[in-house]
């Protein structure tokens, strides 16, 4: 069933028509050729179409295109934009990738990890839950970053990356 | 997938009417379930009515001490909340031990509850299954069951199933005696954790004793005021399901434990509330002995299928581990 939705991708908006059926992911590769969100499994089990709702990180093969008309999209592209990201400059830097194929969405992920890192969230090798402040140890990071499969298994060099920009920002001690 | 329509409503009663007049719609949450099921053609709503803006996404104070969450609570902010990690912290770790941090932004508190199962007969529409094909047989009996339940199965008939409820929340919810506020056609009702899960019985299609077009407006967490904490126990480290976990909750006193509440995950069709050890329990002294003779009597109900023996042990090792750190320096 068509139904018409306005999509705010990296900063522009897209007016489309969609089928109810479609998911976020398919909506911006298929119909706005937006592809550094990539598709690994479609069933929110890899973390490859990993893009930013309103600021958070969330598996954009499991949004239907309709119920996010209102919100803003940022994929790993959109955080390039004002320049080099950090994420992106640590990416190289670590050598934290082979293929390619998880990577924006390792960075997007990543991204999300800082943010919620800097908000005080705890993860599952949180220690003390009441603590304010949130240190990002390599467990931590590997924890949060679960959610994202690497099949070239770059996940020693991923941790290395998120842990170089979390050092810079400060939470990570 | 089928086609369907989508629709938003106005406010929660119009969102209730709206289901009621369509009965193969379907309430839509952040849709981390729900969609990967429509992709499989193992749910096929022919439309989806968005609740994700219509119910609270706010945790509330209540009088008593307690807490309200809204339905519509992101499973990340509830982890994250303040006074949940303070005051009910086996809350948020069953949280943070479930799926990833991006489900966890997009999934709901009222989806996370009415999560369907995970046994990968189910969600294959090629294979039999009594849960989304009545009568056409149980493929995890004899199948791949290695992940599934040890307790109140339906072993026999055109409702066998031996499936586990996946979420690790709703095993918090249950030690903390929650209460599910649902607004139905008839009006709003209050549903305590214990009667909203059910076992499979004589209708393995049926997870809970919601009717069709009832939503889950919030959820109400009486005050615990005693130490707890959720353990659960998977096959890697993160971002996977459990085999087995448990809720916990103990207080004791002059060594003798005065109230205690436990409920185990991965066992059974519903999160599993552990009665008979409770039972066995209180006013028993907190010792190692006590702790594992409660796991035994509880256990002693286990039926287990050729290749899940494993998790009664598990089990009884989780009880008895867990309420030793829970009780350190009180005992
Ligand atoms: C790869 C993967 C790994 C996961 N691992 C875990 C794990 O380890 N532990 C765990 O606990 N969970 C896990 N999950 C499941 C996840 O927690 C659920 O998908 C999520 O909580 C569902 O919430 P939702 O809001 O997205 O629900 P939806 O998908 O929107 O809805 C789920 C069901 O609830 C109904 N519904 C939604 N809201 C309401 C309401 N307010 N009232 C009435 N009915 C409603 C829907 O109709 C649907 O039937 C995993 C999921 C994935 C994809
Ligand atoms: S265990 Fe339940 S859900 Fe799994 S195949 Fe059997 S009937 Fe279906
Ligand atoms: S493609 Fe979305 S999680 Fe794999
Ligand atoms: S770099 Fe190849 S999948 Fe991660």
């Amino acid at each position: 069933m068509d139904t018409q939705i306005t999509l705010r991708v990296d900063g522009a908006d897209h007016p489309l028509t969609v089928d109810t059926r479609t998911t976020l992911l398919d909506a911006l590769r298929e119909r706005l050729r937006i592809t550094s969100p990539k598709k690994g499994c479609d069933h929110g089990q890899c973390g490859a179409c990993t893009v930013l709702l309103d600021g958070r990180r969330v598996n954009s093969c499991l949004v239907l295109a309709v119920t996010v008309d209102d919100a803003e999209v940022i994929t790993s592209d959109g955080l390039a934009a004002g320049g080099e990201h950090p994420l992106h400059r640590a990416f190289l830097d670590n050598d934290a990738f082979q293929c390619g194929y998880c990577t924006p969405g390792q960075v997007c992920s990543a991204a999300g990890v800082l943010a919620e890192a800097r908000a005080g969230w705890p993860s599952t090798v949180t220690d003390d839950l009441t603590a304010d402040e949130v240190d990002l140890t390599d467990d931590e990071i590997r924890d949060r970053m679960s959610g994202n499969l690497c099949r070239c298994a770059a996940y020693a060099h991923i941790v290395l990356a998120v842990a170089a920009v979390a050092e810079a920002e400060g939470v990570r001690r | 997938m089928r086609e369907f329509r989508y629709e938003r409503a106005a406010d929660p009663a119009s969102a209730v009417a709206l289901l009621a007049a369509e009965p193969e719609g379907a309430f839509l949450g952040g849709g981390t379930n729900l969609v990967d099921l429509m992709k499989l053609g193992v749910a096929t709503p022919d439309v989806l009515v968005d609740v994700r803006r219509l119910t609270s996404a706010e945790v509330a104070e209540l009088p008593d001490g307690g807490l309200r969450i809204g339905a519509a609570v992101p499973n990340a902010d509830l982890a994250a909340d303040r006074r949940v990690r303070e005051r009910f912290p086996v809350l948020s770790q069953a949280l943070l031990a479930g799926a990833s941090g991006q489900l966890r932004n997009r999934a709901t508190t009222g989806g996370n509850l009415l999560q369907r199962t995970r046994c990968s007969y189910f969600t294959d529409v090629t294979r039999p299954c009594n849960k989304r094909s009545p009568g056409s047989g149980c493929g995890a009996l004899q199948g791949v069951h290695r992940n599934h339940a040890v307790l109140g199965q339906t072993l026999e008939g055109p409702a066998t199933c031996v499936a586990t409820h996946p979420s690790d929340m709703a095993v918090a919810l249950a030690a903390l005696d929650a209460v599910i506020r649902v607004l139905g056609p008839d009006g709003e009702r209050e549903v305590p954790m214990a009667e909203l899960h059910r076992l499979p019985g004589d209708d393995a299609t049926r997870d809970t004793t919601l009717r069709h077009g009832e939503l889950v407006t919030a959820i109400d967490l009486p005050p615990l005021g005693m130490p707890s904490r959720y353990r659960k126990v998977r096959d890697r480290a993160s971002f996977a399901f459990a085999l087995v976990s448990i809720a916990a909750a103990v207080r004791v006193a002059d060594g003798v434990v005065d109230d205690v509440r436990l409920a185990f995950g991965g066992v059974a069709h519903k999160p599993w509330r552990a009665t008979t050890a409770e039972d066995a329990l209180r006013g028993r002294p907190a010792t190692e002995e006590s702790f594992a003779a409660a796991a035994d009597a509880e256990l002693a109900a286990a039926t287990p299928l050729r290749d899940n023996a494993f998790k009664v042990p598990l089990a009884r090792n989780l009880v008895v581990r867990t309420l030793l750190q829970l009780t350190e320096g009180a005992r």
